[in-house]
């Protein structure tokens, strides 16, 4: 426990305040070993599941771009296709994040930009006398809303066209999994053993 | 895990806002539970004899809490990520909520903890983490939540209305009653919209994560695999379509086919392309009462487009009022609604359609569908609707768009119910009047 928190603080002091971009794919710990300390996906999450669990683990919804990041859990006798797919679905994971962190950071950032320059067109200070922030009007903030939308076209075109293209493989891949497990387990075979229909001597 | 205390507390919390006295069944409730604690029983009953005017706030709720788990040791609770117990079922409540509950402990230990004591020099971080521990659910699917996850996977409660307008549909045809193509025709019509809802959470896991209104879909949880839900939406598809085509008849089959498509491959993308997409929706939302009729009478007759028109219109005020609202979480989400790039044009066409609803009501006698009572009764309804719809083209606020948008919840189903009772009755064919058609022979 006492080296759990002691790397759960190295950790987070070493987190940056705005995890834009994730420079690791998280592989995280296999069933049967002793937990390893994975230093991979420290930047978004300390959070390690028992060794004994067998099944990926969900988590809450990221702060900045909130998704809920996964960690995979690794079989003992990974197949190259499960490995495949699980790096897929890491990347995957990791794309979404960085886009959508990116997009509600600008959009924060651009809006508090709005309400500021309008603000002051207008001659008023950010903080009313109550020492609450003012907010535009309705039809006033629609005009930024409408606005980003425009400026964002392109980005958010490509950004669909490569989400339902990762989507498909991703699903694809899935079911290709599931049918060879499925295909195995009804064939008798098992895992990691010499390939071919039979059990090991 | 979290259900009795965060109840229990919303009760408590509940009584205090309402009549500043503390409920005399929550009051037996708190005291049985702090009777151990005989200190924290009696601060607990002086507060609660205070006059009305002096409310038992929050605080004085989390410091009676921490008195009495302070007192009992057994009752401290550190939570480890047990597991074996670790709830994956998730629970209904919004996230905010959740994490709202996680700053309380509980206040009776969870079963098969082992309680170490409270330790108040936990250091921030540590702690920061413990709370985050709790948050991460493994996914592991119990076969018991199925059947909820489902249902809000296929958004039961939408397909119920679209199931209720196919039914509309058939109950408005010209044609004798016949219960068994009309239950397979919403059997068909149920399977087929539950499809197409599960595809359509399939697509939007990322955009439906980012948005309030929809991230606690099954999909943005977690709760199953995407390969499930396709799973699940292929399930539901193939022996649906297959019903209406083989059971009711092909045109059916092909019209639930094509909603399908429409929904799934038209709609869901043109949501983040172009504001085209509140037609295609609403084509999709008319499909279902044409579905309805064609499954009785087995041809696309002027009564079944008529229907089909009255859902189309009607999918405009009631789009665009729930759309204004909604104007920020679609602009941060990239999606193109008609609220928020062309805000005019939005007003104008709930106006324009909620008036031709007027329109269409008139057409029912015309058309054969109702008698000439129809749009007289419908007239109020109709009115009403449109003058909320002026109001709101005319203000354009949050809250005039809210009216409209509750309005169109309950003007469709009396709509649907006025045609119903003012359908045009057909008179059997053995008590037509007797006006002879071949000449008698006598003459």
């Amino acid at each position: 426990m006492n080296v759990k928190t002691g790397s759960t603080l190295i950790f987070r002091s070493l987190r940056p305040c705005l995890s834009l971009r994730s420079s690791c794919r998280g592989h995280q710990q296999s069933a049967s070993q002793a937990p390893k300390h994975p230093a991979k996906r420290a930047e978004r999450t300390e959070f390690r599941p028992a060794a004994t669990s067998k099944y990926d683990w969900i988590g809450p919804p990221d702060r900045l771009s909130n998704l809920r990041p996964i960690i995979y859990h690794i079989p003992e006798h990974e197949t190259p296709q499960e490995r495949k797919l699980r790096h897929l679905r890491q990347e995957t994971e990791d794309w979404n994040h960085e886009f959508w962190a990116n997009q509600n950071f600008t959009f924060s950032k651009e809006k508090e930009e709005y309400v500021r320059s309008q603000l002051s067109a207008k001659g008023l200070s950010e903080r009313d006398d109550d020492g609450r922030k003012r907010t535009l009007s309705i039809e006033e903030m629609a005009v930024f809303y409408k606005h980003f939308l425009d400026k964002n076209i392109a980005r958010h075109a490509n950004y669909n066209r490569e989400w339902y293209r990762r989507n498909f493989t991703i699903t694809l891949l899935m079911a290709r999994v599931a049918l060879d497990n499925t295909w195995r387990t009804l064939t008798g075979q098992t895992r990691g053993t010499a390939r071919g229909k039979g059990k090991t001597t | 895990m979290y259900k009795t205390p965060c109840s229990r507390l919303t009760g408590v919390w509940k009584c205090l806002s309402r009549d500043g006295l503390v409920g005399v069944g929550v009051q037996q409730k708190l005291i049985a539970n702090v009777a151990r604690s005989h200190m924290s029983a009696r601060r607990l009953i002086q507060l609660c004899r205070r006059d009305q005017a002096e409310w038992m706030t929050f605080q004085h709720l989390c410091f009676l809490k921490r008195q009495y788990v302070k007192s009992s040791s057994v009752l401290c609770q550190r939570a480890r990520p047990k597991q074996e117990h670790v709830a994956s079922v998730l629970d209904d409540r919004d996230d905010s909520v959740v994490r709202q509950v996680q700053q309380i402990p509980a206040l009776k230990p969870e079963p098969g903890t082992v309680a170490p004591p409270c330790d108040p020099t936990e250091p921030e971080a540590a702690r920061a983490a413990r709370l985050e521990a709790r948050q991460w659910k493994e996914l592991k699917v119990e076969y018991s939540d199925l059947p909820g996850i489902y249902a809000r996977l296929s958004k039961l409660k939408l397909t119920a209305l679209v199931v209720t307008t196919a039914a509309a549909g058939y109950a408005m045809a010209p044609v004798p009653f016949d219960p068994v193509t009309f239950l397979m025709a919403s059997v068909g019509t149920c399977l087929s919209s539950c499809t197409a809802n599960s595809i359509n959470q399939y697509f939007e896991v990322p955009f439906d994560s980012n948005m309030n209104r929809t991230k606690n879909r099954p999909l943005v949880r977690g709760q199953i695999s995407p390969l499930h839900a396709v799973s699940f939406a292929l399930a539901c598809g193939i022996p649906g379509v297959t019903l209406l085509t083989l059971g009711v008849n092909p045109l059916t089959g092909f019209l639930g086919a094509l909603n399908i498509f429409l929904y799934t491959c038209c709609y869901t993308p043109l949501k983040r392309l172009s504001i085209t997409n509140t037609w295609v929706g609403a084509v999709v939302g008319a499909i279902p009462p044409v579905m309805g009729w064609t499954a009785a009478t087995g041809s696309l007759d002027p009564g079944a487009l008529l229907l089909g028109g009255f859902l189309f219109s009607w999918q405009f005020p009631h789009f665009n009022a729930l759309s204004w609202n909604l104007r920020e979480d679609y602009s941060r989400g990239g999606y193109r609604m008609m609220s928020v790039t062309h805000p005019g044009l939005c007003k104008r066409v709930a106006l324009r359609h909620s008036v031709g609803l007027i329109g269409l009501s008139a057409l029912g006698p015309v058309l054969d569908v109702t008698t000439w009572t129809f749009p007289l009764v419908s007239l109020p309804i109709n009115l009403y609707i449109s003058y909320l719809a002026f109001r709101f083209y005319r203000y354009g606020d949050r809250q005039n768009a809210r009216k409209l948008f509750f309005c169109s919840l309950w003007h469709l189903p009396m709509l649907l119910l006025l045609a119903l009772t003012c359908k045009k009755s057909r008179v059997p064919q053995d008590e037509a009047p007797v006006a002879p058609s071949t000449p008698s022979p006598a003459l």
